[in-house]
């Protein structure tokens, strides 16, 4: 398997706050990596500066982020602005607010063909919108619609028809079915990863539910506190997650698929950015914490082949 | 349609009650035309001469409200409004006609120039937020809050009596007749000038200020983030994707302002001695000219629904979630 996307070492802060700290990821060709986290673990945070759409005062001080060879961050303003979309596109979280509320569906994919495809003609560019909505399965008919006038379902069909208008190689999904209902979520999920099989694309999903991740994603990488403290194949973690987060967060979740279980949740609640915890961050909600998990921070370290843990538990720590 | 046909149904709700109020509140007020004639003319009048003057202001005591009121929805519908006591015996209806062309020319003009203006200042203030165009706010609404007749009294003192660069009142130089010719019409235009630039100047800062801040807004929203992820280009998104949205709240104040041009322009004319409807209607006030007072509310009414209306047409054309469907 080949990289596609390579983040290294890379760091976030808001002003004089870290957000993310460190974290290196590789996202290879074809598969899909799960971003797993409580609300601000840093998860979307990692995405927005990955791809340079981090606002102030969100900047990056440290790191790289590799695809085809070049670092994203050190690319000009104009390599960055052909490249996104063409190269990296987003499904946005709840897609209320991803589409411009005054602005027809047929104008916001045609604005993304206008802008890359220059060469394109108004009836090649209207056709390919038709043939866009049309693989979401939205009718044809829909193009000349506001974004009000479509439910919540179909918004974010839109939002996933013009994610695949210029056939990326990555498509970053952050929380992209998070505003939907349950049954309409696997719909849209099932319908992405068919999608993804024939056009042959990467994603990175972003998500807080985990029990999606496990069913949909390829590898999944749990954040917590700005890092990674565990990654590790979706099936190794489902069954054996080593992270005392990982376990917490799966326990925390209804599993749709295998053998019933009882649901706990994780007592506490995420640390603030503004005090976080010396030592691991989350041994003040861990219920295996030791004398070292207050002083210093485990490092993420390889435990098995396929799996990066970060937590004094695993003996390989020295 | 229905929509369509309901507005218009309120349009005309509003019409004749405005038309009706602005019946009543002459009326209302203390005070008598004939008498301020009788003393205008120093007390040369003989009882018949008051007489005939009642009669021909319409004042005459036989007559009921209802039929007052009747009768003067009749001349109305005719475009009869009477005659004016200031320029007596001028009609209203002309009166009306040869000041609202200067108000219309003057006020109208700069307060299109001030939105224009003023909204594409805010748009680049909100895009580049935290730049050197944040010192624009604090410096545009000092100047507007300038109370207008100070601003305009300065003005006149410096650039036409300290540095006598444009002429300090009238509508055009004394002498001239209004006609077609480019002397005529420069002097319009130089006469213009003063009047123009205090107004976009007291006014201007509120659109920089309500369009920056919308900008502002705007700008934190998905839509706008997603339009940068789209890989399009600056201008595009600062104005396809953040201005667009961001307008709509000016839009309704523009429209709003439209229709005080005639109202607002009281003071402008006042202080220039502009030949505009403010300044026909200030000289109608003082002379308790009731003809003259009601055509120029009339205007002004007219104005208001207007805007109104143009407002409601410049929502439904950029808005689509205020467009009703069926």
């Amino acid at each position: 398997m080949s990289p596609v996307l390579e983040i290294r070492d890379l760091s976030v802060d808001y002003g004089k706050l870290r957000a993310v700290h460190n974290v290196s990821l590789t996202l290879n060709k074809g598969e899909v990596l799960g971003l797993a986290g409580e609300s601000g673990s840093g998860k979307s945070t990692l995405a927005y500066a990955a791809t340079r759409l981090l606002q102030p005062p969100g900047h990056v001080p440290s790191g790289e982020v590799f695809f085809k060879g070049k670092d994203l961050l050190s690319l000009s303003d104009k390599e960055l602005q052909v490249l996104r979309w063409s190269e990296i596109s987003i499904v946005f979280q709840g897609a209320m607010n991803a589409l411009n509320p005054v602005i027809s569906v047929a104008t916001q994919l045609d604005d993304v063909l206008r802008t890359h495809r220059p060469q394109m003609k108004r009836p090649e560019r209207t056709a390919r919108a038709r043939e866009l909505l049309g693989l979401v399965g939205i009718p044809a008919d829909r193009l000349g619609a506001y974004p009000h006038q479509l439910s919540g379902g179909m918004r974010q069909r839109v939002m996933i028809a013009m994610a695949l208008a210029l056939e990326p190689e990555i498509v970053i999904m952050d929380e992209p079915t998070t505003a939907l209902d349950v049954v309409v979520q696997r719909q849209i999920l099932g319908q992405m990863m068919r999608l993804r099989e024939t056009l042959g694309f990467s994603v990175i999903f972003i998500t807080h539910d985990i029990s999606l991740l496990v069913e949909f994603s390829d590898r999944i990488a749990i954040m917590y506190g700005g890092r990674v403290v565990e990654e590790a194949p979706a099936g190794e973690i489902y069954r054996a997650a080593k992270h005392p987060y990982s376990k917490g967060l799966l326990g925390s979740f209804p599993a749709l698929r295998g053998p019933r279980r009882e649901l706990k949740g994780i007592p506490g609640s995420p640390p603030d950015l503004r005090s976080m915890p010396s030592g691991c961050p989350f041994h003040p909600r861990c219920p295996s914490a030791m004398d070292v998990c207050g002083e210093r921070v485990p490092s993420l370290e390889n435990v098995e082949e396929t799996r990066r843990v970060a937590c004094w538990l695993e003996g390989v720590h020295v | 349609m229905t929509f369509l046909l309901r507005r218009a149904v309120f349009y005309l709700v509003t019409l004749w009650a405005a038309i009706t109020a602005n019946f009543l509140l002459p009326r209302l007020l203390p005070g008598d035309p004939v008498q301020a004639m009788i003393t205008k003319l120093g007390g040369r009048l003989n009882s018949d001469a008051m007489a005939s003057l009642y009669i021909l202001f319409g004042l005459d005591d036989n007559k009921s409200i209802w039929q007052q009121y009747v009768d003067y929805w009749g001349s109305l519908l005719q475009g009869d409004l009477g005659l004016s006591f200031t320029f007596f015996p001028t009609p209203v209806a002309d009166v009306l006609s040869q000041s609202l062309p200067w108000t219309l020319g003057l006020v109208g003009v700069t307060t299109v120039i001030a939105f224009v203006l003023g909204t594409l200042l805010g748009v680049y203030a909100g895009w580049k937020r935290g730049s050197w165009m944040d010192n624009l706010i604090p410096m545009t609404t000092f100047l507007s809050s300038i109370p207008y007749f100070w601003l305009g009294l300065i003005a006149i003192s410096l650039f036409s009596v300290t540095w006598p660069l444009f002429p300090a009142s009238g509508g055009y130089a004394p002498g001239l007749v209004p006609e077609f010719s480019g002397e005529f019409i420069g002097s319009v235009l130089e006469h213009a000038v003063l009047p123009g630039i205090t107004i976009v100047i007291s006014s201007v800062a509120g659109w920089i200020l309500g369009m920056r801040n919308m900008m502002v807004t705007v700008t934190a929203e998905d839509y706008v983030l997603v339009a940068r992820a789209k890989g399009l280009t600056q201008k595009r998104i600062m104005f396809a994707y953040a201005a667009r949205n961001a307008v709509l709240p000016s839009i309704s104040g523009f429209a709003l302002s439209l229709g005080f041009i005639v109202g607002g322009a009281l003071l402008v004319e006042m202080v220039f001695s502009y030949p505009g409807l403010g300044y026909v209607l200030f000289q109608g006030i003082g002379a308790k000219d009731y003809p003259l007072m009601q055509g120029v509310f009339l205007v002004i009414t007219l104005a208001v629904l207007v805007a109104n209306l143009l407002a409601d047409i410049g929502y439904l054309l950029l808005d689509p979630r205020t467009r009703r469907e069926g």
